[in-house]
Parts: structure tokens; C-alpha cells; sequence
């Protein structure tokens, strides 16, 4: 009896299955670990995360340190709280518990495998701001001080750039990649992105060599291997494959007649 | 310039200050700092390009006109003074009016993707409390936009060589050097009480640490997480700000906080839909018949009521976000004429915000991340369907208090280094933590702008407080910061430890869900004071039970349980404040109401709430105090400059009334 309402109805608890380690240093501590937290409506895995801090026990009523995780704007735009759900990789705000478990189904929440773990579900992601640095993502201003407005900007133009310019860094497309990962120097489909993001901009143009070079070495656009799965796993559905074509395309242009130009 | 280097102590390590915060303030300042060739640490809660700047949607404010409507940055300093009613000093407002149209160009030429005009230039829409057309937007993630923008900007100076006076460069000191992922612990004050570094805590190891700067600047946001779910992020829980208030810095109009009139309910967090939808032409209503249970497509127009349009004529859907908020309060819980809900038979906590008769495509261009968050977090498709919303805790215009220079016309005097010092010396605040732009309630896309504009102050003043210094804090001597430090140790050692074998323990993360629901429902769109009384009563019964809150988690690695305890102490002593200001100030005026003293009441109360901690569980509010500033005494009080726009009663029912000359009648 209460264990049909334990799936359904006002009573319901969200059964989560969470894969936690406590430190990078202990991969003996690694564990699955399971929890049944109060349903709440409209609620979302980070309010089922939130319902362990408030009663840290295993379904089996082991008192345990609540899960720790990366969380900063619930609303999926600033990608602190990618994580693997379901074996997908996403936002655990955006994650609607009704959509994952509409029948008290199980929740499968891990952390990201492709940056080094910190504890349970934070993972290490500093790498992608350092390439960042490499493929020389910004616009060199000459300063902050009054010089009047930027180049004008056609609206089509400016239609292209938005989109490309909402990638909130959160790694969903190279935890899904085949080639990315800690053996790789592969920089990633975020980062080939921004670097066509910045030689769109007229005044990034001025600096377009830089960055289609720092993107023809080892790890470059070149070590993509075409798999595509960035585009399917992006949340704001960044047209991931095009930026990796135009910026290939540039690349071997620059290869291929760069030398003309100088 | 010549004479003494400020790059390097005597002892010949670089002089650096400490800026805490990565939003918009916290980087236009280091920005600025680096421009003026001071090094800095820049320490942040989480990775900068995850701050809270980020949720920002609707735009930017800047009086450009490139509409041919005639604003200016004199109409854009009028309409923010009356729509913060009054409350707010007006040299530093004046000063961010006339900065606005530089700034949002320096974006522009930062890259930030701005919505176009068929002629290629900056497109701009109208927001709450003005008629113009004055707000420069990246869609409606706008304050996403800008962050990446300032972000990139300090990534480069992350690479960038300190160099010494002769211009030569420094081995292996750069710029900036980033601290992602460290909380802010206290101010390290030395024996004359100036402001010389603070004690931090890595979140990742846990690891406490001293860190020198000749100047510390706090820009670390609001407090929304005091009052449990906002549209704030989690990191929003203003314990920077409260740490150094418990230290002695004065902390100005706390009571005021701004509750945004359109926001999805959910469980965890209340989901902002920005005001732009309104200024881009969304209009907000409930059916006339309160028992209608049609879909709100099926009722035809003259069955709804738009009651905004209907109450304030001058402004409609676009009043200041006070007033709209409590026109919806006044209609779901007075008038009960919430939208009606068949299957529970109640009128719930909701009205309808429309956009159904607009173009798909035109919103498309310019709100699809709102419309966007709504249809993934409601699950309704709102191009198609009216938005369900209702109010919530959004902004503080209150926060740590800061001084100005006024120059000779009224407007701030940049590179004094009184601009953004707080009362302890050598400590400086800017953004949303401290008080200085809003009054008693912030328009729109006037956010974005003054934590920009205040980093552009913030910047020079620092610079220059630095250079006015005879002694750096990096020859004073290192007992002063192991004291400081090893306190801070003590106290999260406390927090470990404390009520370990309590069997009455209580959970933190229970305890601010019952502070955050008590501070939702009795401090925020109506306030009265025997209610106030209570709470007042139940904070000082949380103060007692803070004490018996113990830690699950002792692992010296990511506790976030431990972290969260002291945060929880921070937001108790804000919930004070914020309390105690409202029961204080019997008037009503910007975003405090209170039912029994409906009217502003400029004789009493045009004045700025100052309080200074007077320990646990006492706040002193006073009239005046002095500070010193460069070497400079500083005589302050609560009195407000508003020699630049006369106060005036503050209606919107008619067009016009915040600035004539948008009526065109001047």
C-alpha cells in the first residue's frame, strides 16, 4: 500500500541513484548512492538535490553527507549545473523531474567524466576557460575610455552572432565528444565557436589570424572527428557543426593562400 | 605621476588591491584598475562568467535617441530620481545618466551583440517608468552578453605582465590573477581600523588563506536568497556584505527591496520574465468574470481586464515594477481575482502576461531566452499562449553604504577617492551590494548600467585611495593577518564541530526555508507593523537556534554544508536590518508600503536609513557619523542631495509625469 503511493500521488518521493566520490585523491570512495526525497510540484532535480541537504539519508536510512554540486542560476543560462542525467548531459535546472520519472522511475545522476573530478558531482572544468586564452576569444579594444560607438552592424549579421554568443561554457558538447577528454589536446566545439563568433565582429576580424592559427595546431579544428555529437547534446542549440565547418574552411584557406597575404 | 612607484611595496612585493565579485561591477572595476596599472586579485564565488550579472535579460539604459524622441541624459537622471521616489542622492545619479550613452558604445566596441536598426545601428526599447525609447538590448539575455564581454576583457589581463615604473616587466606577476571558487570570509583590518586584505576560503579544499590588498572592493551582488526562493541565484545570499556590516560597516536603506511584478513560480527558484516583455508590447491581465475557467485564448478582449492600462493610464503595463507588483498583489489577495483554477476551484496566485498578438518572428528576434525559459520551465508554449506570473523578490536597492564627491555641476567627481568608499577605510563596495543609484525602487535596465557606471567610478577611486597611501598593506606587519586569519580557522573549525552529538540539532538548509518563508510573506510588497513586530521576534528566536545547527558534512573537501551554516549566520543578521528598517520607516515610499502610512512622508523620511551593527541581534540606526577617507575627515549624514530634481509627488497615472518632456509639452 505505501509503497504504491510512494510513486504517484500527493505522497510521492523522487527516487535518485547518485554516483559520488569525495575527493579526487579517494577513487576508492567512489559510490552509488540512493535517495527517496519528497515530491514537490514543478520540481526539478536540483529541488531534489536541494531535499537531500535538508534530509541527508540513503533510502536505506544511512545518515550521509547531503550531495555536494555546481549550482549558481536555475534557469539555464549560466551551465554551473551540467551534470549526466539519464546517461544525457545537461542542466539539472532545466531537468524537469515529471519529464525524467512521470512514473517514480529512477534518476541516474552523474558527474561529467571528461574534466577531473572534485567531489560527487563537481567536476573541475578550468581547462575550457585556459583555451579560451589559446584560440584569443575577445575583441582587442584599445581601452574603456570614450572612442564612440563600434562598427555598425547589419541586423542579419547581428542574428548570426547572437547565437553563437550564448555558449554558457558549460561543456555539454565536450563531455559528449568522442575526442575530447583528459588524453586529448582537442580545444572542442565551444571553443572552434567563439572563435568564429570573434571573426564575424569587424573589429575581431582585424584579428582573425591569431585565432584561425591557434586553432591549426595539435588539438586544432583539425582533430575533430566529425561525430556531430555536440550539436545534438547543446542546450542553446549553438549551430555547433557550422561553426567547426566555417572555421575549417577558413583555416584551410589561410593555409592553403595565408602566405600570399603577408 | 612621478615620484614614489605604487607598484611595489617597500619590501618590493606588487602592491595589489582585492576586488570580490565577478558580476558587471566587480569586473568593469578591475578593468578600470588595470588601466590605471594596478594589479589585481580578483576573488569570486564561482567561475566570474557563472555571476549573477548573467541572469540580467531586458537591456541596458542609456539616453542615446537615436529614436528622434528627444531623450537625454538630463530626462534619464529626472525619471530615475522619481522612480526611485526620491530617496536616491542625485550627484551620482546625474553622473550615471551622462556616462550611459559612452558605456553602452565601449560595449558596442567590445562586441557585445546588441539588437540593429535597419541602418546598422544600436536598436533600443522602452522599459518601466519612462515613455522613451532608451534601452539598448543582446536579445533578452542582455546582462549575459555583457558579462562575456567584460569577462573577455579581464581574461586578457590575466596574461598580461605587471610592469615596475622604469616599464619593465615583473617575472611572473600578472594583472590579474583570478581566485574562482572562494568565498569571502572577513575584512582584514589593521590596528586603526583601514581596511589592508581579507581572509577567504578555496570552496574546493577548504583551505583558508590571508590575502594582502592596499584596497578590498566588494562587488558581490544582492541578498535575494534572505527571503528563500527570488529570481536571485543561489549565491545571492549577501554574506559578503553581511560579514563586513558585523565588522562596522554601515549598511543604508536595507528596507527596500524591489519585488519584480512578473516571474514563474517554481520549486526551487521564481523564474524572472523580464520587463521587456512588457516594453516590447505584452500586456498583463485577469478575466473580468473572477469564476472564468475558460482558456484564457477563449476570452474574448472585452471580457479581460487589463487592469494596469486601466489603473495607470499615463504608463500602463509599463508603471515602475512597485507599483505593477502591487497592482497584481492588490488583485490576486485583496480582490481575489486571480486567474481561476477549474481543477482546485480556487482563484490561484497568477496573473496573465500576453504576448499572443504579436508577431512570432518579432519576438523571436528580441525575447526568445525569456519565452525560451518559460516554455522549458512551465511547459507551456507562450508565442501561443498567455504567461502565467506573478510577483517576486528580485533586486536590493538597499546595500552597503557608500560615499560620493559632488564637482561643480552636480554631477560626481570621478577619480576622488571618496566615490564607493564604504566607512571603513580602505574598503570600497559597488554593484548591487551597496546603496548609492536606485532610491526607494530601481527602473528597468537602470541595474546593468549602475554596476557598470560604478566600476568606472570605482576604478579611479581606488586607484587614486591607493596612491594617497604612506604605508602599503604589504609592509605592515604579517601578525596583523595571521590574527585575522587564524579566526576565521577557529570559526569554520566552530561550524565543523558544533552540536556534533546534539540529538536537537537542527538543519541549516531547514531552518532558511522557514526564514525565507517568513521574510516572503511579511517583509516584502506589504508591511505593517505589528507583523513586523514578529518577525522581528521570530529573528531573534532564529539567532538562538542558529546556535544548535550542526554540519552533516565534515569532509575537508567542497563542504558545501559548512559554508551554507555561515552563510545562514550572515543572512540572519541582513533579515535584521532589513526588518528593522521597515518597521523604522512609517511612511510609504518606492518599494516600502505600508497600508497604515499610505503617503510619502518627505518631512520625516526623505532621509537614507544608516544602521551599524550593535551585535547579535541589535541594529543602531544613527543620523550621522564621520569616516576618513585618503586622510581626509569625512562628516556624514542622512540628509539626501536632491538638488537636482525637486521632489514631487510621484503618480503615473498620467503620461508625463515622471519627465514632461516626454509628452513633448515642455
Amino acid at each position: 500500500m505505501a509503497k504504491e503511493n510512494e510513486n504517484k500521488g500527493p505522497g510521492r518521493r523522487v527516487h535518485l541513484r547518485i554516483k559520488r566520490q569525495d575527493g579526487p585523491e579517494l577513487p576508492e570512495s567512489k559510490r552509488w548512492e540512493e535517495f527517496k526525497v519528497p515530491y514537490l510540484p514543478q520540481m526539478n532535480v536540483i529541488s531534489a538535490l536541494q531535499q537531500i541537504q535538508k534530509e541527508p539519508q540513503t533510502s536505506d536510512g544511512k545518515s550521509v553527507a547531503p550531495v555536494v554540486w555546481e549550482s549558481a542560476c536555475l534557469e539555464e543560462v549560466c551551465g554551473a549545473c551540467t551534470m549526466v542525467i539519464n546517461g544525457r548531459v545537461r542542466q539539472a535546472c532545466s531537468a524537469l523531474v515529471d519529464k525524467l520519472a512521470p512514473n517514480g522511475e529512477p534518476i541516474v545522476i552523474e558527474p561529467m567524466t571528461k574534466f577531473p573530478i572534485v567531489r560527487d558531482l563537481v567536476v573541475d572544468r578550468g581547462r575550457m576557460f585556459e583555451d579560451m586564452k589559446r584560440v584569443h576569444a575577445w575583441i582587442d579594444i584599445d581601452g574603456t575610455h570614450d572612442l564612440g560607438p563600434g562598427p555598425r552592424e547589419s541586423a542579419e549579421q547581428q542574428e548570426e552572432r547572437y547565437p553563437l554568443s550564448r555558449c554558457m561554457t558549460c561543456g555539454c558538447c565536450l563531455e559528449a565528444c568522442p575526442q575530447y577528454g583528459p588524453g586529448s589536446d582537442f580545444v572542442g566545439a565551444f571553443a572552434v565557436n567563439l572563435v568564429r563568433l570573434y571573426n564575424l565582429h569587424p573589429s575581431g576580424a582585424l584579428h582573425k589570424t591569431a585565432r584561425l592559427e591557434s586553432v591549426m595546431d595539435e588539438g586544432g579544428v583539425q582533430d575533430c572527428g566529425k561525430s556531430q555529437n555536440c550539436v545534438e547534446v547543446c542546450p542553446k542549440e549553438i549551430p555547433l557543426v557550422d561553426s567547426i565547418a566555417s572555421v575549417s574552411r577558413d583555416a584551410t584557406k589561410h593555409l592553403l593562400f595565408g602566405w600570399l597575404l603577408k | 605621476m612621478a615620484g614614489k612607484t605604487t607598484n611595489r611595496s617597500d619590501g618590493g612585493k606588487v602592491r595589489r588591491v582585492i576586488v570580490v565579485g565577478g558580476g558587471l561591477a566587480g569586473l568593469m572595476t578591475v578593468i578600470k584598475l588595470c588601466e590605471a596599472r594596478v594589479p589585481v586579485d580578483l576573488i569570486s564565488l564561482v567561475p566570474v562568467k557563472r555571476s549573477h550579472s548573467v541572469c540580467a535579460q531586458g537591456g541596458i539604459n542609456a539616453s542615446v535617441n537615436t529614436k528622434g524622441e528627444g531623450d537625454s541624459p538630463q530626462i534619464h537622471l529626472e525619471e530615475t530620481a522619481y522612480g526611485g521616489d526620491f530617496l536616491a542622492n542625485q550627484p551620482p545619479v546625474k553622473g550615471m545618466a551622462e556616462a550611459a550613452p559612452g558605456i553602452v558604445f565601449m560595449l558596442d566596441r567590445m562586441g557585445v551583440p546588441f539588437n540593429r536598426t535597419p541602418e546598422g545601428l544600436l536598436d533600443f526599447r522602452r522599459f518601466g517608468g519612462t515613455l522613451f525609447h532608451r534601452t539598448a538590448y543582446a536579445g533578452a539575455t542582455t546582462g549575459q552578453q555583457l558579462l562575456y564581454a567584460l569577462d573577455e576583457q579581464v581574461r586578457r589581463y590575466e596574461l598580461q605582465d605587471v610592469t615596475d615604473e622604469h616599464g619593465l616587466t615583473i617575472p611572473g606577476e600578472k594583472m590579474v590573477r583570478k581566485f574562482e571558487f572562494w568565498d569571502f570570509l572577513e575584512a582584514v583590518l589593521d590596528d586603526n581600523g583601514t581596511c589592508v586584505g581579507c581572509i577567504a576560503q578555496d570552496l574546493k579544499t577548504m583551505e583558508i588563506r590571508q590575502f594582502q590588498g592596499d584596497a578590498v572592493v566588494l562587488a558581490t551582488g544582492g541578498l535575494g536568497i534572505v527571503f528563500g526562493r527570488s529570481t536571485m541565484s543561489v549565491i545571492c545570499t549577501g554574506t559578503a556584505a553581511a560579514s563586513v556590516y558585523r565588522q562596522g560597516a554601515v549598511y543604508a536603506n536595507g528596507e527596500f527591496i524591489q519585488v519584480h511584478p512578473t516571474a514563474i513560480p517554481g520549486a526551487d527558484k521564481l523564474r524572472l520574465i523580464s520587463e521587456s516583455a512588457r516594453g516590447e508590447g505584452g500586456r498583463v491581465w485577469v478575466p473580468k468574470d473572477a469564476t472564468d475557467s475558460r482558456q484564457p485564448k477563449d476570452i474574448p478582449d472585452k471580457e479581460r481586464d487589463y487592469f494596469l492600462e486601466r489603473m495607470y493610464p499615463g504608463y500602463g503595463n509599463l508603471v515602475p515594477r512597485d507599483i505593477a507588483s502591487r497592482a497584481i498583489f492588490k488583485t490576486c489577495f485583496h480582490e481575489n481575482r486571480g486567474v481561476f483554477n477549474g481543477k482546485t476551484g480556487r482563484n490561484e496566485h497568477e496573473v496573465y502576461l500576453d504576448l499572443t498578438h504579436k508577431d512570432e518572428k518579432f519576438l523571436r528576434t528580441r525575447l526568445s531566452g525569456i519565452l525560451e525559459i518559460y516554455e522549458k520551465f512551465a511547459g507551456v508554449d507562450p508565442y501561443k499562449n498567455p504567461m502565467k506570473v506573478f510577483p517576486a523578490v528580485h533586486y536590493s536597492m538597499g546595500g552597503l553604504w557608500v560615499d560620493f564627491e559632488r564637482d561643480s555641476r552636480g554631477s560626481l567627481r570621478v577619480g576622488s577617492p571618496r566615490n564607493h568608499a564604504t566607512n571603513i577605510p580602505g574598503l570600497y563596495a559597488v554593484g548591487e551590494a551597496e546603496y548609492q543609484y536606485h532610491g526607494a525602487n530601481r527602473l528597468g535596465a537602470n541595474s546593468l548600467l549602475s554596476c557598470i557606471y560604478g566600476g568606472i567610478v570605482t576604478g579611479p577611486a581606488v586607484a587614486s585611495y591607493q596612491k594617497s597611501l604612506s604605508k602599503s598593506a604589504f609592509d605592515l606587519p604579517k601578525s596583523i593577518f595571521d590574527k585575522a586569519e587564524n579566526k576565521c580557522r577557529e570559526d569554520y573549525e566552530r561550524i565543523l564541530k558544533q552540536n556534533r552529538d546534539n540529538a536537537k540539532a537542527e538543519n541549516p538548509y531547514v531552518m532558511h526555508q522557514e526564514l525565507g518563508e517568513m521574510m516572503l510573506r511579511d517583509c516584502t510588497i506589504e508591511r505593517d507593523n505589528a507583523t513586523l513586530d514578529k518577525v522581528l521576534e521570530k529573528i531573534s528566536e532564529f539567532d538562538e537556534r542558529v546556535q544548535n545547527v550542526s554540519c552533516a558534512d565534515q569532509s575537508q573537501r567542497v563542504n558545501q554544508n559548512a559554508q551554507f551554516i555561515r552563510h545562514l549566520e550572515n543572512m540572519l543578521a541582513l533579515s535584521r536590518v532589513i526588518a528593522e528598517g521597515a518597521k523604522q520607516r512609517d511612511e510609504s515610499r518606492g518599494a516600502h508600503y505600508k497600508p497604515a502610512f499610505p503617503r510619502r512622508n518627505d518631512a520625516e523620511w526623505l532621509r537614507t536609513t544608516l544602521a551599524r551593527h550593535g551585535g547579535v541581534g541589535k541594529v543602531e540606526f544613527i543620523r550621522e557619523f564621520d569616516y576618513a577617507c585618503a586622510g581626509q575627515k569625512v562628516h556624514v549624514t542622512d540628509a539626501i542631495d536632491t538638488t537636482l530634481v525637486t521632489p514631487r509627488e510621484r503618480k503615473y497615472e498620467q503620461a508625463g509625469a515622471a519627465s514632461a518632456a516626454a509628452t513633448g509639452k515642455k
